[in-house]
């Protein structure tokens, strides 16, 4: 390949226009912050604003893990991966101690961060009130004064509905005690991972240009019913592979007759505690 | 500032100068009236003559452009058209009811109608849900809407139902004043006459304040204690409701009254 990127592909002026508007959202934790989205050479939708992200985060001694549905090998990851390394030579790795930053769709890894890490989501829509008041200006009204209660209405309808909380992804949650956030599409089970969490978050929107993120050590609490407390899902089996009860489990369907099992969604945790179990 | 008692004195609402002109057309001009508490004000008049501008500027829905409407709430003697935005705002969402004509403005039509009546409960901090739930069973009990109907969607209602669904939204959080634009208009003459029936029930067993604005002068003499009758954006004649629709004064109100079809 005769062309020569910049580092990281994106300019360094774009860079320091998206680390600008990140230093704004890690001081308003929960609060969208506009920035200048650029195009990405991918589509919208695949995450445009989760690269944006980490190519302006990114530095020459970084390493960088890429998850998508709680796996290192499916395809958005793998050709993430492959865009930093072509573009920025830096290492990548599966293994999620090793990581510095981690961009990821769906899920929080299972192994604890720690204060070195960076998380970096991929946001598809950013506006947790887009559901109640699909008018802009009104969101922006309603985050501005607090007006949080119709966002109740959206549990209220599910408790009416299916007698309990149905929301499994995208689980708005309140963050700092201020501002009502989306976190992504990660699955409900992982919300409580990001309270008071140690490490860095940071969510990026790239068709609707928005970059939030959750500071270090920040209170996140998911939003519930006195008498339909946010509860967790549970599952009665165990990962099939590595034995964990503590994980997010994937059902998958092995056959034509229905047989089924169930597997840890982060494959790279499953494998460890394996490799563990053998030795 | 909550928990004040308001001041029994002064009327719940003042309405001073109010002007509201979209360019140079006028929408209404220098209206005053005050109303008292548990009185039901009708304003009548032919379509264009300001009506419903009157109500929208009263609510807040749009700026005016001179004048003042000062409110008797839990915060003082507050006039809605300087007051800050938040308190505007608290005070729509919690004091001030406002039933529009066609209720896909004033109803949420991809929410039940649990959530439609729970909706302003939630707004005002309840967050328990069977509390919220009873309270709209018993709001649906009211304006006549069969209780097993709490998780339908508003759109499969009809049309009355849907405008007392609306009114049962707003009513919810024992509003100190409910606004009311054209509740019946686009009804037909049954379903209006069982929605006046729901309305003057409440009315009489809330005692509600209500300023009610409406083209229909059978509806505005079932409901209201006075009537205001706007021509071309002014108040032209004001008093009390049989004797403006007995014994009309002005040319205008005279003509609006022989214009009533007679079956």
């Amino acid at each position: 390949m005769s062309l020569q990127y910049n580092f990281a592909y994106l300019d360094e002026q774009s860079k320091k226009m998206i680390r600008r508007s990140i230093l704004k959202a890690m001081a308003i934790p929960g609060f969208q912050v506009p920035f200048g989205g650029r195009e990405m050479p991918l589509p919208y939708g695949w995450g445009t604003g989760g690269i944006q992200l980490t190519a302006s985060l990114l530095g020459k001694e970084d390493c960088l893990k890429v998850i998508d549905q709680g796996s290192d090998d499916t395809t958005n990851a793998v050709s993430i991966k492959d865009f930093f390394k072509k573009t920025a030579r830096i290492e990548i790795t599966e293994n999620t101690e090793d990581a510095t930053i981690i961009q990821t769709r769906h899920r929080i890894p299972e192994t604890p961060l720690t204060p070195q890490q960076i998380m970096v989501y991929q946001v598809p829509i950013p506006e947790p009130l887009q559901f109640i008041e699909p008018k802009r200006q009104e969101n922006a009204k309603m985050h501005a004064f607090s007006e949080y209660g119709t966002m109740y209405v959206k549990l209220y309808e599910d408790i009416a509905r299916h007698e309990r909380i149905a929301m499994a992804f995208d689980y708005p949650v309140h963050v700092n005690g201020r501002y009502i956030m989306s976190p992504s599409p990660i699955p409900k089970f992982d919300n409580p991972k990001l309270h008071q969490s140690c490490a860095m978050h940071i969510f990026g929107a790239g068709r609707e240009k928005r970059i939030y993120a959750v500071p270090p050590y920040t209170d996140v609490v998911s939003l519930d019913f006195e008498d339909y407390p946010f509860e967790l899902e549970e599952w009665d089996e165990s990962c099939a592979i590595c034995g964990s009860d503590q994980t997010f489990l994937d059902e998958i369907i092995t056959d034509d007759e229905g047989t089924r099992m169930f597997v840890c969604s982060d494959t790279e945790f499953c494998s460890r505690v394996r490799q563990k179990g053998k030795r | 500032m909550t928990g004040n008692v308001p001041d029994k004195s002064l009327p719940l609402l003042k309405v001073q100068n109010l002007s509201k002109f979209y360019g140079k057309n006028m929408g209404c001009h220098d209206i005053n009236f005050e109303l008292a508490e548990g009185e039901v004000i009708g304003v009548v008049g032919e379509s264009g003559s300001g009506k419903s501008t009157l109500l929208k500027c009263i609510a807040g829905k749009i700026n005016t452009t001179n004048g003042s409407v000062f409110f008797n709430s839990l915060y003082g003697f507050v006039d809605l058209c300087q007051c800050d935005e938040l308190l505007l705002r608290q005070l729509t969402r919690t004091q001030i009811g406002y039933v529009t004509q066609n209720s896909v403005d004033g109803l949420r039509m991809n929410i039940s109608a649990g959530g439609n009546i729970g909706e302003r409960l939630m707004a005002n901090g309840m967050r328990n849900y069977s509390q919220i739930r009873k309270i709209a069973l018993e709001w649906l009990e009211k304006v006549e809407i069969e209780t097993n109907r709490i998780d339908d969607l508003p759109t499969t209602f009809s049309g009355g139902m849907q405008q007392r669904l609306q009114i049962a939204a707003n009513l919810v959080t024992d509003p100190k004043i409910i606004l009311m634009d054209e509740p019946t208009s686009g009804l037909d003459v049954s379903v209006q006459a069982r929605l006046i029936d729901v309305l003057r029930k409440l009315v009489s067993r809330l005692r509600l304040s209500m300023i009610l604005v409406t083209h229909d002068l059978a509806v505005a003499r079932m409901l209201s204690h006075r009537l205001y009758v706007m021509k071309e954006g002014k108040i032209v004649e004001s008093g009390l409701s049989d004797q403006i629709l007995d014994d009309p004064r002005e040319p205008y109100t005279q003509l609006l009254v022989s214009s009533v079809l007679k079956p």
